[in-house]
């Protein structure tokens, strides 16, 4: 059975529907993340869960036991907060010690399991200080270390890696795999970061105007988007329209609109005549005077612009009919020099047929 | 111009305007404390009073009879008595209503707050005035009053001219002064930490006395030392409420240069008045001060 | 959102320290149009007291003096305090700040009797000029925290900017400066007007025996008995400070809170 059960919850603020029927099952020890940009209704949907906010419809049930109306302090469910919200006027031991002090948990107990808890998020020794008096890092372990302290069955995590630079992030990302796996409690992780919610889940559900679009493991949702938002939400995306020409077994082809004709197969197909797009990323792009012999699908074209992040370069190439296609390539090819064209140079783009996704409309 | 020239124009005038008509008069209050009186009132001439202690001019006279007095040290205790009770009484009024309004939407903060101090702007004597009809001896409310106590077997009492009288004038008139900062206070508490503390398990009455009510201590702080300081120093209120027996350290004061004409005793009496609110004030602003840098 | 049922207890017991707050005032107010010279039940409408408060001769002259002395002392107390915040804002003081600030922090009785034997030993007359020079002692330091805490919200880059596309430093004073802090000199002038209209303890010790303001009559007034005609020039007192501060509100929104 599964630990935490959202059953057809809805929530509205006015006219504005925040949740709109979203049913999940999110099973024991699992690392699960709401992904979405914002006000797609992931933060309500958390709060619920949290019991800080009641849904209009539908039922959470924790372990088999209605939330509807267990207070937030009653819940076995606690929360890292965006914010930390570290109690500011407690010392790091008063604030990991809180929720056994709520628990009525006797004073004898309370030490040990405070430094435990300490020594788990390396932090032994911090005891004495303030919450003003840590980095960014150190209070994010701090607000981990107590919502975990009582072993609560879930754990809401809201964005709590936001407000971390991007060296510091990746580390905690690394911190909170393992801790989780140590703990073995279910993580509920809500970001709109979708590299940090393929890095860290075990499944994620991405959402989008308070519904849930595509429900999967990180490689399914990021190489078969269900659609065009998640196709377009997750990493770098071609996105380009057109219509079924022809189909058989599981190949077909589409007709793009200054682009032309594209081959593609492994997709669930669609009738001829048919509407749709081809999802295609651009690292599976290739670029080049010369193509690799693979590449069924092959335009000529201009390179329009660049965009140079050290890594990669982003080249963005204007086909003969037209259309844009972007196309990344590591700079790990390049040698010394940074760039391989520029923009006016003339080229050829290319990708297999199994490159790309094709999403009916 | 030099920084030092312009710095020199612009503080010049009201420094020397504050040093003139503050600083010099606090000092020859000071001085004047250290003088004898005057056979007719106000100060003696600066030599030959005749006595065989004096130096330059100077006694410690009017001090010795303050701190000898039982008299003047009981007057101060009573004063210190109605300040604190004052500053209390704000409290327990100022707290709801502050938290009430922190609590608010946004967009109605500035209305309530706007509400609690209206009143503050109409003249202090209207707002003690308004208290001396409604505990006038046959008012509405003073008949309602003794009505109840009346059923209880109580002799009826008069309410105007009496402590009760002074104390409720005191909180209505400073009332202000302990929402404005405790409100101050309060606003900036962050909601995410009430959130956090209910998450792990703590419920309203804990959130209050564990969460709210230490944060929002050097608010407390700020306002108990803007209610006792004047509160301390008052002499209307106890003047048009209070009976004969209300009479506090400011009305002692205000006879000392009034009535008594006795300047260097009136002096010491301010001397020590101010110096205990600001001892007082010192030790609000040490408890309240910021702990988080 | 959380906590539902809480609030009620809270939003009880704000109403009725709203209540205390203004029913003393709105019983003020009623009893100025009652027919009785008794404050003590209703017996009908009337505006006799109002006749008598414009046929009191000490009283219009009362009014008259206060409202000499404020404007004169509002207006220097302005200047001056004006000067004090910008100075305190812009150079690292030592002596300034704490002169500006004692005065408010002190109780009012020991500027009061400070300034008494003042004038006295001076052998100033008390009088008009005393009361108008004891005021601005007062009112400097509210106007320099108002002007003050108004430079601190402007943008420094404001001035640096007006500085970096050539305007001296006069300029950028008059030009950026001084318009963004007028909502703060405006309501810095406005708190010295009523604190100075309203102004009884320093007043009352710096007045001598001629001379006499609005709130030094209404002490003597009720200090002697209670009579709806005080009912009535406080409910005019009160209505002269909803107006000004009404025109506050227009002239400087936002320049009226903080206080």
């Amino acid at each position: 059975m599964a630990l935490l059960e959202i059953r057809n919850v809805t929530r509205r603020f006015g006219d504005f529907l925040a949740v709109d029927d979203v049913s999940l099952s999110i099973g024991t020890g699992e690392f699960f993340t709401l992904l979405g940009p914002s006000g797609c209704g992931k933060t309500t949907l958390l709060r619920m869960i949290a019991g800080f906010d009641a849904p209009d419809g539908g039922e959470i049930v924790l372990d088999g036991q209605s939330m509807t109306d267990v207070p937030p302090e009653a819940r076995n469910i606690h929360t890292v907060f965006q914010s930390y919200a570290l109690f500011p006027h407690m010392t790091v031991a008063d604030n990991i010690a809180f929720p056994l002090r709520m628990a009525k948990c006797p004073a004898a107990d309370i030490t040990p399991r405070v430094k435990e808890a300490l020594d788990d998020v390396s932090l032994a020794g911090m005891e004495k200080r303030f919450p003003h008096e840590l980095s960014g890092g150190q209070r994010q372990r701090v607000a981990v270390a107590r919502a975990l302290i009582s072993r609560p069955k879930l754990l809401l995590l809201d964005e709590p890696l936001a407000a971390l630079d991007a060296k510091l992030k990746e580390r905690m990302q690394l911190e909170l795999i393992t801790l989780q796996k140590e703990v073995g409690i279910t993580f509920v992780y809500v970001t709109h970061d979708q590299e940090e919610a393929l890095a860290l889940s075990h499944r994620i559900a991405v959402m989008n105007k308070g519904r849930v679009e595509q429900l999967d493991d990180p490689p399914t949702i990021y190489s078969f988007p269900k659609n065009r938002f998640v196709a377009d939400f997750i990493g770098e995306c071609n996105l380009l329209d057109g219509t079924v020409a022809s189909q058989a077994g599981d190949a077909m082809t589409l007709d793009v609109p200054g682009l032309g004709s594209v081959r593609i197969v492994g997709s669930p197909g669609g009738s001829p005549g048919a509407a749709g797009t081809l999802a295609l990323r651009p690292e599976k792009v290739s670029i080049g005077r010369e193509l690799p012999a693979d590449c069924a699908n092959r335009f000529h074209g201009r390179v329009f612009d660049y965009l140079y992040t050290g890594d990669v370069t982003l080249y963005i190439v204007e086909v003969e009919g037209g259309q844009r296609v972007e196309v990344m390539l590591p700079n790990s090819a390049v040698g010394r020099s940074s760039k391989f064209f520029e923009p006016g140079d003339g080229v050829q783009v290319g990708w297999r047929d199994d490159a790309g996704h094709f999403l009916p409309d | 111009m030099s920084t030092r020239v312009q710095k020199w124009i612009l503080s010049g005038p009201p420094l020397l305007y504050l040093l003139v008509f503050f600083a010099v008069p606090v000092g020859i209050m000071v001085v004047a404390s250290f003088r004898y009186a005057g056979e007719f009132g106000g100060l003696a001439p600066l030599f030959g009073t005749g006595d065989p202690d004096e130096v330059a001019g100077l006694t410690v006279e009017s001090y010795q009879r303050f701190f000898d007095d039982r008299i003047y040290l009981e007057l101060f205790a009573k004063s210190f008595v109605y300040a604190v009770l004052t500053t209390v009484a704000c409290l327990a009024c100022a707290y709801p209503l502050s938290l009430m309004i922190a609590r608010s939407p946004k967009k109605s903060r500035d209305l309530l707050v706007l509400l609690v101090i209206l009143p503050f702007w109409s003249n202090f004597l209207i707002r003690v005035y308004a208290w001396m009809i409604i505990l006038g001896p046959q008012s509405l409310f003073t008949r309602a009053f003794n009505g109840l106590t009346g059923a209880f077997g109580l002799e009826p009492m008069p309410l105007l001219f009496s402590p009760i009288a002074v104390l409720i004038g005191l909180v209505y008139v400073h009332l202000p002064f302990m929402v404005l900062p405790l409100y101050a206070n309060l606003e900036k508490h962050d909601p995410a930490l009430l959130d956090a503390a209910q998450d792990l398990g703590a419920n309203a009455w804990q959130r209050f006395w564990r969460i709210t009510f230490p944060l929002s201590l050097p608010g407390v702080y700020a306002g108990a030392a803007l209610v006792f300081i004047p509160a301390l120093g008052i002499f209307a209120i106890p003047d048009l409420l209070g009976g004969t027996d209300s009479m506090l350290i400011g009305n002692l004061v205000k006879q000392q240069f009034l009535d008594a004409r006795d300047w260097p005793f009136g002096s010491v009496l301010s001397i020590v008045l101010t110096a205990a609110a600001i001892l007082f004030a010192g030790l609000a602003a040490w408890f309240g001060r910021p702990k988080r840098a | 959102m959380n906590g539902r049922r809480k609030p009620w207890l809270l939003w009880a017991a704000s109403a009725l320290v709203y209540a205390f707050l203004y029913v003393p005032l709105v019983i003020v107010v009623v009893y100025s149009f009652n027919d009785s010279k008794l404050n003590a039940e209703w017996v009908g409408f009337t505006w006799h007291w109002y006749d008598v408060l414009f046929h009191d001769e000490q009283m219009l002259t009362a009014a008259w003096n206060s409202l000499l002395i404020a404007l004169t002392s509002s207006a220097v107390a302005t200047v001056l305090g004006t000067m004090a915040g910008y100075a305190m804002y812009r150079y690292k003081l030592r002596l300034l700040p704490v002169l500006v600030l004692t005065p408010i922090a002190i109780p009012e009785i020991l500027l009061g009797v400070s300034l008494l034997i003042f004038f006295v030993l001076l052998e100033v007359t008390l009088g008009m000029l005393s009361i108008v020079l004891s005021h601005i002692a007062f009112s400097v330091g509210f106007v320099a925290i108002v002007v003050r805490s108004r430079l601190s919200g402007m943008d420094e880059s404001l001035t640096e900017a007006a500085r970096d596309l050539g305007a001296t430093q006069w300029q950028a004073l008059r030009l950026i400066t001084l318009p963004l802090i007028m909502p703060g000199i405006v309501a810095g002038a406005l708190m010295a007007f009523t604190l100075s209209i309203d102004d009884f303890v320093i007043t009352f010790f710096t007045a001598g025996v001629d001379s006499t303001t609005l709130p030094l009559q209404i002490y003597s007034m009720i200090k002697i008995a209670v009579t709806p005609e005080v009912n009535a020039v406080s409910t005019l007192l009160m209505l002269v400070t909803l107006v000004m501060i009404v025109i506050a509100s227009r002239l400087s929104p936002g320049g009226l809170r903080g206080h």
